[in-house]
């Protein structure tokens, strides 16, 4: 590790930090429904899809808005998947997806997951990019966020069933959130080098007489959304490490900063709904230390090395997978980032980290994807966090455990177990499944703990709703396709349903004042409760498949044996 | 007090008789169709029976079943323990249900046949009795059943229930019409309305909450029970997933091995220990002489903000007592106070008495009545009293009249503080000595000493006080500023207490009251926590949650401690119990998987001696710490009145850092135990 690199993750962190305050507080007001500038193009949109904005939603209604969408939206990609062929913008005449990679890849997108089993420049057209793709990148993250928003009014009001008009926050996050965001960091993009075009690809000669395709496309604006609402799916297969899609350093600090943006503004916007703006600052300050503390650990696995390689006299960190014009530390950062983000974005081969390293991404994954994680959906899992450490620490100071003056009684948490429930189901139970079946095993690069961690990180992030690869892993089979899919379904929606019903629960209970009875949830003693809750009730489940995979891979490379 | 409460035949937390009794029933729980009402310790148990049938199968098969008979003993002796402490809990409910059975005989009822004859009665059980019917009591008689006194006035003798031996006057109408089946009336006679019908006396109800028979899970052990239940259910998925890694890795570890990790990853401790918790809470409120109609009411108290504490007998003594001596110009103020106290000596009422404690406290003025001396007793006709000896004469008395006996030498300085005095809510009394006007006696009601400190540790535990009072406003405010109160309710109405309380709730606080008149009743009701006196009326018993068998108003603090104390001791051990995990890992994951990488040894950081030692330390760690546990479970986490902030660290550092260590070190120290006596 170099100074140089300690300042670089600091100084990315720092402008993350600053910017989650006034972009907080302005998705706040978005949520707020305060009239904003654009509020004909809304009426108008409203008035074409027969929405009364003044109308409220139980929760019930809100999370079937949500699933309606999510369903008809599943359809429609799952068409332009399928027919691409004949549709336009296709000028490389790509053929359509097969039925089992369709449907994965529809839901993928759907989830904000982006788990991505084909390779965007050899399979999608530009037409299925930017109709199919980048319009779900928006709504996904869209329809986390105005989950986020109706957790967020549960919290804020009382007495009520009402948690707000899933279709309005939906819009209004888009129009006055995402779509501003999105051209802006377009642009500077488009500036830095990346390519904006609706041409397929150009063709040059190289040096030995060869002829090369290099594939082309709209990739710039994917690239924003895709970052900013972590989605990650990228237009090339080599995702955010690919020239076009990151050509510089500067790039890429831009772009990590993308990815961060929104998920540590969540925890302030949410601060200023409920009117308790210290206490969304303990929440952003917990994923904030917890991030910072997972990025230095990675960075020192990645910066310690090979040992291997060291006795061969290699010495230095470990540059497999990674690009030059990154290096150790910001490669650290960006795939710490984008596993704590559940964005899923790569710029350095995950599948090459060091064994530690590469634990470090699966931890980050299966903490629940709350530090900051997705957009919108890393706010309502990081709640989900803090009303069971509230209600086991709560119990400590004598009192019926509340968090912002709602009691956490045997409803939520009924719910909240229900939600955290499924991430070891679906990541422990899937990699078990796969490891002992032929097709399974079949997709396996590499045999030992390797191969476990390779069929570990594919379950974990697509449950997590990550999307990234550990690479490695032939993921197009039907038992991967279909089944991951699941894993990302139930990672989404099994999660977000009981986070809504919480919601709807909290909502319709009065708000209790606070006393010096009451247990604190900001300062430093919650936070520091709340990060260790995570860590011990998010991870410790997962330990045991960590030490057959990482762990084993580990000490087995200290003891001389690569796998 | 000379009373002989309940209290004061505290049950050891290790009585033997209990305990033997105990070890039995620990047994007859093991059911598990009674178990499955804790899915922590039935999962325990499931798994406990599948290692005894492997253990077996070891045996025919000729393997050797050392080690997995070992396990089964101990899974076993987890689920024992955990019966074990839920038995203990209600074996010390059931000791207190003895006692208060005795008081319980055949009882026989002189049911009335006409309700305004009183001659005319026919004897019947006392069990036969139901609701509104009519019976006479008289002296030497037990009251057959709860109930009202519609007809008559006696003494009856309440410490049955409340220990308290003083008889207390029951009478028809008014605040004190209530009685208590069971109680005994010792002089004159009653008529009483049945308020309750038969099982649902004040008696059998109370039996019913220390036995637990009436036992239901309150709301937050509910919460708590689908929490532990939600782990269980995660770390089963983690176990039995494992076999699918393993099973890829090269090794299956045996099915007795995973059942050890799966237990010692649920949460047994707190598990094991959670109803015991429970019924203890329940039995500490019925030592304090509490009876609530349910767990939840208990619990809720832990939650309140507000008290509301009726001002006379609560916070005051209820009686007038001498707080000062203020001369007239002119007069020393000992000799005023000499005076006073002479004055006094022959007026044995607390007024007077307070006058010559005063004179001796404050002044140092002490005498010993003489012989010759002439008391001139108070009457309602001259309004003064005081003492004649040897042609001198003392009088003290209402100002007025004092007045009247030494006309014209009330200054305008004298009116002036009589008046002060009064404003202030005391009670000015003039004194003389012969024919010359000394100076006033300044009589208030006084705050009981040592209330300021409680309110003052309810406040640090975010507890507001309010006194209610029919006193003027600047009366009130006078006493609320002396007792420390954070605020008042001058010339309360009824609908001045409800109204109150409902604007409190609304502004989201939660409200207790104690009272005991008729007229509380609503507002009891309104509470979320209320709080009647026994001595109180039926409607006010009946409209509360709570019932103070002591009636002694300050009691809220206690039952407000005790509500707080029971759900520390839950989280304290939740937290004990979670944060024991890490160190289990650390102890079973080395000893699985090191035979299929070794390097994983190296997370054995307690060096414990074998795979199967490691196992085993986790295991009987896992067993064992339930039992080191019951004490604090049945004697609750100590409670200490202090801001959450400040409560919480303590707690966390106790019992979650305590947690993360003590099974290294507890482990570590079982393991060197094992291999010590060859078992290893």
């Amino acid at each position: 590790m170099t100074l140089i690199g300690w300042v670089q993750i600091a100084l990315v962190l720092a402008a993350v930090l600053a910017a989650a305050f006034p972009l907080g507080a302005w998705i706040a007001t978005v949520l707020g429904g305060r009239r904003l500038a654009l509020a004909p193009v809304e009426r108008a949109l409203y008035r074409a899809g027969g929405i009364d904005p003044e109308r409220g939603m139980g929760w019930k209604s809100y999370a079937i808005a949500l699933l309606v969408l999510s369903a008809v939206h599943f359809a429609l990609l799952y068409a332009i998947l399928r027919l691409q062929y004949w549709l336009p913008f296709n000028p490389q005449g790509f053929a359509g997806m097969s039925p089992k990679l369709a449907f994965n890849t529809a839901i993928s997108f759907v989830t904000n997951t982006n788990w991505q089993a084909y390779s965007g420049e050899a399979a999608l057209s530009n037409g299925a990019q930017m109709f199919g793709l980048t319009v779900h990148n928006f709504l996904s993250a869209a329809a986390g966020i105005a989950a986020a928003g109706a957790v967020a009014r549960a919290f804020a009001r009382a007495g009520t069933g009402d948690l707000g008009n899933f279709w309005v926050d939906l819009t209004r996050i888009t129009l006055y959130v995402l779509l501003p965001l999105a051209l802006v960091v377009t642009i500077v993009l488009i500036a830095l080098g990346v390519p904006q075009t609706l041409a397929g690809s150009v063709d040059a000669i190289t040096l030995e007489g060869a002829k090369q395709t290099i594939a082309l496309g709209p990739v710039a604006f994917q690239e924003a959304i895709k970052l900013l609402g972590t989605n990650g799916g990228g237009f090339f297969n080599a995702n955010s490490a690919h020239p076009f899609e990151n050509p510089s350093a500067i790039s890429n600090i831009l772009e990590n900063w993308s990815l961060l943006a929104i998920g540590f503004a969540m925890p302030i916007a949410f601060g200023r709904i409920v009117g308790r703006p210290r206490d969304g600052l303990a929440l952003m300050i917990t994923m904030a230390i917890l991030l910072a503390a997972f990025t230095l650990a990675l960075y020192a696995a990645e910066a310690a090395g090979n040992p291997l390689l060291h006795a061969l006299g290699l010495p230095g960190g470990n540059m497999e997978g990674k690009e030059v014009r990154f290096g150790i530390p910001l490669s650290s950062l960006f795939t710490a980032s984008t596993t704590a983000t559940s964005t899923g974005a790569v710029i350095a081969a995950h599948d090459s980290l060091t064994p530690l390293g590469g634990m470090v991404t699966l931890v980050l994954m299966q903490l629940g994807e709350v530090i900051p994680g997705g957009v919108g959906s890393g706010l309502y899992g990081m709640l989900v966090f803090v009303l069971l450490t509230v209600f086991i620490a709560g119990l400590m100071v004598g009192r019926t455990p509340e968090y912002l003056g709602k009691k956490v009684e045997a409803r939520e948490i009924k719910l909240a177990m229900l939600a955290v429930l499924i991430l070891p189901l679906a990541i422990l139970g899937g990699t078990a499944i796969s490891l002992c079946t032929a097709s399974g095993l079949g997709s396996l690069a590499n045999a030992g703990p390797h191969g476990l961690s390779e069929m570990l990180y594919a379950w974990t992030s697509s449950a997590a709703n990550n999307g990234s690869a550990f690479a490695g892993l032939s993921a197009d089979t039907p038992l991967l396709d279909y089944g991951l899919g699941i894993a990302m379904l139930l990672g989404r929606f099994a999660y977000l349903v009981p986070v809504l019903a919480i919601a709807g629960s909290l909502a319709a209970k009065p708000k209790l004042a606070a006393s010096a009875g009451t247990f604190p949830t900001h300062g430093v003693l919650f936070a520091t409760l709340l990060a260790i809750n995570i860590l011990i009730l998010g991870g410790l489940q997962f330990l045991p498949a960590l030490s057959l995979g990482p762990l084993a891979e580990q000490f087995a490379m200290l003891a001389g044996q690569t796998y | 007090m000379t009373t002989q409460t309940l209290e004061a035949a505290p049950i050891g937390l290790f009585d033997p008789r209990i305990l033997r009794r105990a070890g039995l029933d620990a047994f007859a729980k093991l059911n598990p169709a009674a178990l499955i009402r804790n899915p922590v310790i039935f999962v325990t148990e499931i798994v406990a029976l599948l290692v005894s049938v492997l253990a077996i199968h070891d045996l025919i098969d000729g393997h050797s079943p050392t080690f997995a008979i070992s396990i089964a003993l101990w899974l076993w002796l987890t689920v024992l323990f955990a019966t074990f402490a839920e038995a203990v809990a209600e074996g010390r409910g059931r000791a207190r249900a003895e006692t208060l059975r005795r008081t319980r005989s055949d009882l026989v009822a002189r049911l009335l046949d006409d309700p305004a004859d009183r001659t005319r009665f026919t004897e019947v059980p006392a069990a036969t009795l139901r609701r509104d019917a009519l019976v006479l009591v008289r002296a030497g008689d037990l009251i057959p059943s709860d109930g009202e006194v519609v007809e008559g006035q006696a003494s009856v003798d309440e410490s049955a229930i409340t220990g308290e031996s003083a008889p207390v006057i029951r009478e028809a109408g008014g605040d004190r019409s209530a009685v208590t089946g069971g109680t005994q009336v010792i002089s004159d006679w009653l008529v009483v309305r049945i308020t309750a019908e038969p099982g649902h006396t004040f008696i059998e109800q109370m039996i019913a909450l220390v036995e637990g028979a009436s036992r239901r899970k309150t709301p937050n052990e509910i919460a708590l029970d689908i929490l532990l239940a939600g782990l269980t259910i995660i770390f089963l998925i983690a176990v039995v997933t494992l076999v699918g890694l393993a099973r890829y890795s090269g090794h299956v570890p045996s099915v007795v091995v995973l059942a050890a990790l799966l237990v010692t990853l649920i949460p047994t401790t707190i598990g094991g220990l959670l109803s015991a918790i429970g019924i203890a809470g329940m039995d500490r409120l019925v030592r304090f002489n509490v009876i609530a109609t349910s767990g939840r009411a208990v619990e809720a108290a832990g939650d309140i903000d507000m008290l509301l504490l009726d001002k006379t007998g609560t916070i005051t003594f209820g009686n007038r007592m001498a707080a000062g001596f203020h001369p007239i110009a002119g007069v020393d103020p000992r000799s005023l106070a000499q005076a006073a106290a002479l004055a006094s000596l022959g007026d044995e009422t607390p007024e007077g008495r307070s006058v010559v404690t005063l004179a001796r406290d404050a002044h140092g003025v002490a005498f010993d009545l003489d012989p010759d001396a002439v008391i001139v007793p108070f009457s309602a006709n001259t309004r003064v009293s005081g003492i004649d000896l040897h042609d001198r004469v003392w009088r003290k008395g209402a100002v007025d009249s004092i007045l009247e006996l030494v006309p014209g030498q009330a200054t305008d300085a004298f009116r002036a503080e009589v008046e002060r005095i009064a404003r202030l809510g005391a009670t000015p009394l003039a004194v003389m000595e012969d024919n010359r006007l000394l100076g006033i006696i300044e009589l208030k009601d006084t705050v009981k000493p040592g209330i300021r400190e409680r309110f003052a540790a309810l406040r640090r535990m975010g507890i507001r006080t309010v006194m209610i009072t029919g006193d003027n406003r600047t009366t009130a405010a006078a006493i609320a500023a002396e007792a420390g109160v954070d605020d008042f309710l001058a010339q309360a109405t009824p609908q001045d207490k409800l109204a109150y309380i409902r604007r409190e709730q609304e502004a989201g606080r939660l409200v207790a009251m104690c009272g005991d008149g008729t007229n509380d009743a609503p507002a009891l009701a309104q509470a979320d926590v209320g709080v009647a006196m026994q001595t109180g009326t039926q409607a006010a018993r009946e409209a509360g949650n709570m019932v103070d068998l002591d009636s002694d108003p300050t009691k809220l603090i206690e039952v407000v401690e005790i509500g707080k104390q029971l759900l520390i001791t839950r989280g304290s051990l939740t937290t004990f119990s979670i944060a024991n995990d890490v160190s289990k890992y650390f102890a079973i994951l080395p000893a699985i998987f090191a035979a299929t990488y070794p390097g994983l040894a190296a997370l054995n950081i307690m060096r414990l001696h074998t795979p199967q030692s490691a196992i085993l330390s986790a295991v009987i760690f896992n067993a064992l710490i339930i039992v080191a546990l019951v004490p604090l479970a049945l004697r609750g986490v100590r409670f200490r009145a202090t801001g959450a902030s400040a409560l919480l660290r303590r707690n966390l550092l106790i019992y979650g850092l305590g947690g993360l260590i003590a099974p290294f070190i507890g482990i570590k120290l079982i393991d060197l135990v094992l291999v010590a006596i060859g078992a290893a």
